[in-house]
């Protein structure tokens, strides 16, 4: 790994003078950041580490409006929350099932949303679309893991589970961009690849996700779940956050993302239009799965993940 | 290069070195503390878990600037006076030692587990111990004896 400078910034508005030169990274957990320079995939000069800016990492309950996370805050500490396991599951539920409880423990919310793909390729030593080169690897490749929707021109899929859990539950990002701070829907902040082929959302290098908003979830159900090959540390196959209100046996309104499936947390638009109305029985739950993934397009290796992505909607609908 | 100061095992330590070295190098190069072991470098195995800031972490995956201010506890630092702790005894005690390259990392997450929670189910002690891999397959010995250890009186030792 290439050598570079260690920077703790003590406030926000330090921040983005060590990115003139375009050669710099923020620096939280580092969990994924340190893979990603140990490969060499990016040769950093100045690592920015947030740690001394202050306020980043408190879990905040804003009476009657919902709950503010620190972008700081470790994942540990939101799959241990009461509030959090009580009032935003789906949350709970995602922070529980990232990587292994060392990494847990290091890892931040800020940092789970904003990490950089899994794709082998990506990662190793390839010149792919991501990378500036003009060719995606997977797509023909070894693609077992990759995008079955969304995907063309790079087949990435986001490896985020708090993401999918948060997108479900209309979670609010404040980011600050070196003035000021600004509020953007989860719903805008990722970014496909055929907008754009080397970043995963919206964030310009020097802007920071500062925390994160989760608007009170008052007669909402919400849940996560995930298959991945090992039960500890491993990345989603395809995974399923949902949220749901409901009347007895029936559902009344909500929303279903899946992750594991394309390179954002996917907002599928049919399954959303058919959840409200359903009723939670068995048959109507599986006629409903049937809907989601339509219009994907899988590759040679990951056709399976359509029928996982839908048994697991089944699972959690069946348990909701 | 960068300077920094933190606590080791109870004493506090300085050292001027390279950004990108990671604790376990820190460690193991600089501090002879050769107990934490390195296995898969990306923090999949856990061999090289020690204890930072009370919490379970792999060192593979802590950069030297990260150690600014911390607390860090290895395996060295559990026994005291060539004394074995009485988690270290139960892990011989219940055959819990194989080959032994996962030893001192599971001790730190169990060490670490046993600091916050002094009577875990076997359920907690199995996902405290979720991230650290053992090739020999010895779980349930090192499960009994992480369970054993929870059951003494002993354990206030622990948290001293």
């Amino acid at each position: 790994m290439k050598n570079f400078k260690y920077i703790q910034p003590k406030s926000l508005s330090e921040v983005k003078k060590y990115f003139s030169d375009n050669h710099s990274v923020l620096y939280a957990g580092g969990t994924d950041v340190l893979g990603l320079v140990k490969k060499e995939v990016y040769n950093y000069e100045n690592m920015i580490d947030l740690k001394s800016v202050p306020d980043l990492d408190k879990v905040e309950e804003v009476k009657g409006k919902g709950l503010k996370i620190g972008a700081l805050v470790k994942i540990s500490e939101i799959a241990e929350s009461e509030i959090i396991k009580n009032k935003y599951t789906a949350l709970s539920d995602a922070a529980q099932k990232v990587a292994s409880p060392q990494i847990r423990n290091m890892a931040t919310l800020g940092g789970n949303i904003c990490q950089r793909p899994r794709c082998w390729y990506y990662r190793d030593d390839y010149a792919c679309l991501r990378k500036d080169g003009d060719y995606c690897y997977a797509e023909e490749g070894e693609n077992k893991y990759h995008a079955v929707i969304g995907g063309s021109p790079c087949f990435i899929v986001h490896p985020s589970d708090t993401a999918v859990a948060l997108m479900a539950l209309d979670a609010v990002f404040n980011i600050f961009d070196g003035n000021a701070e600004r509020e953007v829907p989860i719903s805008e902040f990722f970014v496909q690849p055929d907008e754009d082929v080397y970043l995963e959302n919206i964030l310009k290098p020097y802007e920071v996700l500062t925390s994160v908003f989760i608007p009170e979830q008052k007669n909402k159900v919400s849940r996560f779940i995930k298959f991945a090959e090992r039960d500890v540390w491993d990345f989603a196959m395809a995974s399923v956050a949902v949220k749901v209100e409901k009347n007895g046996n029936k559902i009344t309104g909500g929303k279903i993302i899946l992750g594991g499936v394309a390179p954002i947390p996917w907002y599928d638009e049919k399954i959303n239009k058919g959840i409200s109305g359903l009723t939670l029985d068995e048959k109507s739950i599986d006629e409903f799965s049937k809907l989601a993934l339509q219009d994907a397009e899988p590759l040679s290796k990951n056709g399976y993940k359509i029928t996982l992505a839908r048994n697991l909607i089944k699972m959690i609908l069946s348990e909701i | 290069m960068i300077q920094i100061s933190f606590i080791l095992n109870g004493k506090k330590v300085k050292l001027e070195t390279d950004e990108n070295r990671r604790l376990i190098d820190i460690l193991r190069e600089d501090f002879s503390l050769t107990g934490t072991k390195e296995g898969c470098s990306i923090g999949e195995c856990g061999a090289c878990t020690i204890i930072m800031n009370k919490l379970a972490v792999n060192s593979c995956l802590v950069l030297a600037g990260q150690l600014i201010d911390s607390e860090i506890l290895t395996i060295e630092g559990v026994s005291e006076n060539g004394k074995l702790n009485v988690l270290q005894e139960n892990f011989l005690k219940y055959g819990a030692v194989q080959c032994g390259y996962c030893t001192p990392g599971m001790i730190m997450s169990i060490y670490a587990l046993l600091l916050k929670n002094n009577n875990p189910a076997d359920e907690e002690i199995k996902e405290a111990i979720a991230g650290n891999l053992c090739r020999c397959t010895g779980y349930k010995q090192i499960i009994d004896a992480a369970r054993a250890t929870a059951d003494t009186d002993m354990i206030t030792d622990l948290s001293q």
